[in-house]
């Protein structure tokens, strides 16, 4: 057994690092403040990326983390593939900002959403474009089955009408995969995701979200009127098939939850080390003394830095097993839960703990303690996370435990 | 209490020998020694399979990639003690905690199963090789799903010979560990830390020991020391003008007073108070290890109280999913309520939290990393969280939970002591 960080993943964590500290943070507040402002700068940074990633099979980014990353080591054995080393670049990455991460050119879900369903034929077509997910609508949140946008087929295309709110990235991406239900009366089986380019007729983005953080993101509202979509950009299965049920759509989380509470782990730590370094002349700390036996502040920070060791082992455990290929949804769910809760504590807690200098804007504390709260909704609330949870371990269905 | 050790050891073999069989000369002679030494057939059994199946066994961490799994041999060890838990140890529980003592037969059963090999090392007749941290925490764990306090007290002999494999120089081990792995059990060892101080700190030993020409002599008081009434060799921890040190004395030394001290819970751990007045022991009887390190004997006891706490919280865990199933309230389950469901998923992640967080701090220590913190903060989170699954267990139970009928009002009163145990035990 050995849980440390391993070998072969530490150059890359020191690059996502580096990214992190000199790239991220420098223009952190900037694109704070200038919300809709696309950063440009992200440009550069992305072209690097996909240079870096090309020629690697250990690639960071969104499109890395699937089943399918870690085919090129066939070994028998331990495996860290594509689901680790995506995670430990988004820990590192979301340490400079998560906002920016989630602008980041062709890292969006909708890739991960590709990479993990899409065929072959579909995977070289899509290569180097930029996708976002739709899947949320005014209508349904958490509840992704009760999903209204239809897609009808007409000859060798869908018709697509909808509309879907909170898209990331919605307006800069080239593209987005959009969940829709082929026949709402057939339930979750019978809901498809479909790649939407950017430019189709009856594709318009209505408006831009004002948030409470990642304001360095775009969040759009996308409406779809009679939106003919090719019948090839449909991902994956376009048979209904009532026994596998939402299951095809719904894998996609196993490898996205995991990085979203890579996300968390990230910004949790940032506020962890500023808040450590802000409060290094009253606060020591040896992992010595009993926990009674220190001060307050120094008793709060040993327990965030607790608590953010577990929830970075549960996400490290979620990711491991999808790069072993073992079934890793209630992990997945774990580690998202956990993680999403976490974050979100420290972060407030760190704000707290630097008093007035964390609140204001000269320190980023502030900023992050707003940015983490997504982190406990998207991707699953951290009380849908529960739901799966239990209902794994009480093996109940989602009709018995609502 | 029927228990076939070597049965239960055979059908182990049996499902493991057809999944993959690990290299077969490396696990004989371990095997040979855990499960029962002196039934050679069951193994001759077990290497005709293997003779037939020619997968290898699996390399440990090869190129210091992140790795979960258990190796085969602790995949072995977990699922034969976890049967000994459940057919065994939690059975006893119920009335080895009213008796406050661990029954006799069960004392024969766990010597039979030969625990202490893995605290004594090849040298010395055991087979505690380097890697042994992990190991001894997997132990912990799988007899804490039977029950916290039999497990505890069942772990003080290992604990004792972990102890001065650590800590004692190696001509004080050659000395002391041969007898544990004997074929009659060890002079029972306790391990005395725990001083009746509020806020108590074990790197504040109130306890002195004062060198007078070849004796120390002890003055001091302990507390809640496991099995500290029968034992009748103590391992004591006191202060010395070079720091905390360990001290192996005689029980029946002259100047030490022993009394039964029963707790809120560890009842069947038989806990004592412990006072030393005036004890003399001599000289080559401190541990005198050149790795001494006393914080670090002190982790590796937190960490074996958090083993201990991750096992009976799976147990709280195990128990409380057929319960909440099976209960009904408004005319179904009330496992169909979020609001008892999410206790019971709360449970589950703050549950792999614990174990990931103790599983790391062992790898690190057997891999000779520091683990100092990664223990310190395992201890912080096994502590609060331990104790929130256990008060959770019996909410959940409602007030059938607050009887005796069902286990976890025992493990309520066990868990709460995780938090407060110095000393003990030692992985």
């Amino acid at each position: 057994m050995n849980l440390e960080t391993p070998k072969k993943f530490r150059g890359l964590v020191t690059q996502a690092h580096q990214v992190a500290a000199n790239y991220f943070r420098p223009i952190s507040r900037k694109y704070d403040k200038a919300e809709h402002a696309y950063p440009q700068e992200l440009d550069l940074l992305a072209a690097l990326l996909d240079g870096m990633n090309a020629g690697s099979p250990d690639a960071i980014g969104a499109t890395s983390a699937s089943k399918r990353g870690a085919s090129a080591e066939q070994a028998a054995g331990n495996k860290n593939g594509g689901n680790l080393s995506a995670l430990l670049g988004v820990m590192e990455l979301c340490w400079g900002d998560v906002g920016l991460l989630l602008a980041m050119p062709r890292q969006g879900l909708g890739n991960a959403a590709i990479a993990a369903v899409a065929n072959e034929e579909q995977l070289q077509r899509f290569k180097g474009s930029w996708a976002a997910m739709a899947i949320t609508e005014p209508g349904c949140g958490s509840d992704s089955a009760a999903i209204r946008t239809t897609a009808i087929k007409d000859g060798e295309h869908y018709v697509l009408n909808g509309e879907k709110i909170f898209v990331t990235s919605g307006e800069r991406a080239d593209s987005v995969v959009v969940w829709a239900t082929l026949d709402k009366g057939l339930g979750r089986a019978a809901i498809k995701s479909f790649v939407v380019e950017h430019g189709t007729p009856g594709m318009s983005v209505a408006r831009l979200e004002k948030k409470l953080g990642i304001k360095a993101s775009d969040t759009a509202a996308i409406s779809f009127v009679d939106c003919r979509v090719p019948a090839a950009n449909l991902l994956g299965n376009p048979e209904i098939d009532v026994q596998k049920g939402f299951a095809g759509v719904m894998e996609t989380f196993d490898n996205t939850r995991p990085l979203v509470a890579g996300m968390a782990i990230g910004v949790a730590k940032a506020a962890l080390d500023r808040t450590r370094e802000l409060l290094k002349k009253t606060c020591t700390l040896e992992y010595a003394k009993p926990l009674l036996s220190v001060s307050h502040a120094e008793a709060t920070l040993y327990r965030l830095e607790a608590e953010w060791e577990a929830a970075r082992l549960l996400t490290l455990k979620a990711a491991w097993m999808a790069d072993n290929k073992l079934p890793n949804s209630k992990e997945a769910s774990i580690a998202k839960a956990k993680a999403g809760r976490v974050a979100n504590e420290v972060t407030l807690k760190c704000v707290e703990l630097t008093g007035a200098l964390g609140y204001g804007e000269d320190e980023l504390l502030e900023k992050w303690a707003r940015d983490s709260k997504i982190l406990d909704i998207f991707e699953g609330t951290q009380q849908i996370q529960l739901l799966i949870v239990a209902r794994r371990l009480l093996g109940k269905s989602s009709s018995e435990l609502k | 209490m029927k228990f076939d050790v070597q049965g239960q050891a055979l059908s182990v073999l049996n499902r493991l020998a057809q999944a993959h069989w690990p290299d077969r000369l490396k696990l004989r002679k371990p095997l040979e020694k855990l499960i029962y030494r002196g039934s050679r057939a069951s193994f001759r059994l077990a290497a005709e399979r293997a003779a037939k199946s020619a997968r290898g066994p699996r390399p440990q961490t090869p190129d210091g990639l992140f790795d979960l799994a258990l190796s085969d041999e602790q995949q072995m060890l977990v699922e034969m003690l976890e049967g000994f838990a459940s057919e065994v140890l939690r059975p006893a529980a119920h009335d080895a905690d009213a008796a406050a003592m661990v029954p006799a037969e069960l004392l024969n059963q766990a010597q039979a199963l030969g625990l202490t090999f893995y605290g004594v090392g090849e040298q010395h007749g055991g087979m505690a090789a380097e890697r042994t941290t992990l190991t001894n925490a997997l132990i912990a764990e799988a007899l804490g799903k039977g029950d916290l306090s039999l497990a505890a007290a069942l772990l003080v002999p290992l604990s004792a010979a972990n102890c001065m494999r650590r800590w004692a120089s190696a001509e004080q081990q050659a000395r002391w560990l041969p007898a544990f792995v004997g074929e009659q059990a060890a002079p029972l060892t306790a391990i005395a830390v725990s001083e009746p101080t509020p806020l108590f700190d074990p790197q504040q030993l109130r306890t002195k020991a004062k060198r007078k020409g070849s004796h120390y002599v002890l003055n001091g008081e302990k507390c809640l020391i496991l099995r500290g009434l029968e034992a009748s060799q103590l391992i004591v921890a006191a202060q010395t003008s070079q720091g905390p040190a360990l001290f192996l004395l005689d029980a029946a030394s002259a100047g030490v007073e022993r009394r039964a001290e029963p707790g809120m819970g560890l009842k069947a751990g038989g806990t004592a108070r412990i006072l030393l007045k005036g004890v003399k022991v001599p000289a080559e009887n401190r541990l005198a290890g050149e790795q001494f390190n006393y914080q670090s004997f002190l982790d590796h006891a937190g960490l074996a109280w958090c083993a201990l706490a991750v096992g009976t919280a799976q147990a709280a865990l195990d128990y409380v999913i057929p319960y909440c199933n099976e209960r009904l309230a408004f005319g179904e389950p009330i496992s169909h309520r979020q609001g008892v469901a999410f206790i019971v998923a709360d449970i589950a992640v703050e549950l792999d939290a614990m174990r990931l967080m103790v599983w790391r701090a062992c790898a690190r220590a057997e891999q000779g990393l520091p683990f100092q913190r990664e223990a310190y903060l395992a201890r912080l989170l096994c502590s609060e969280k331990a104790m929130q699954i256990g008060t959770d267990a019996v909410q959940l139970l409602g007030g059938h939970g607050f009887t005796q009928e069902h286990p976890v009002e025992r493990w309520y009163r066990d868990l709460r002591g995780v938090a407060i145990m110095a000393g003990g035990l030692q992985l």
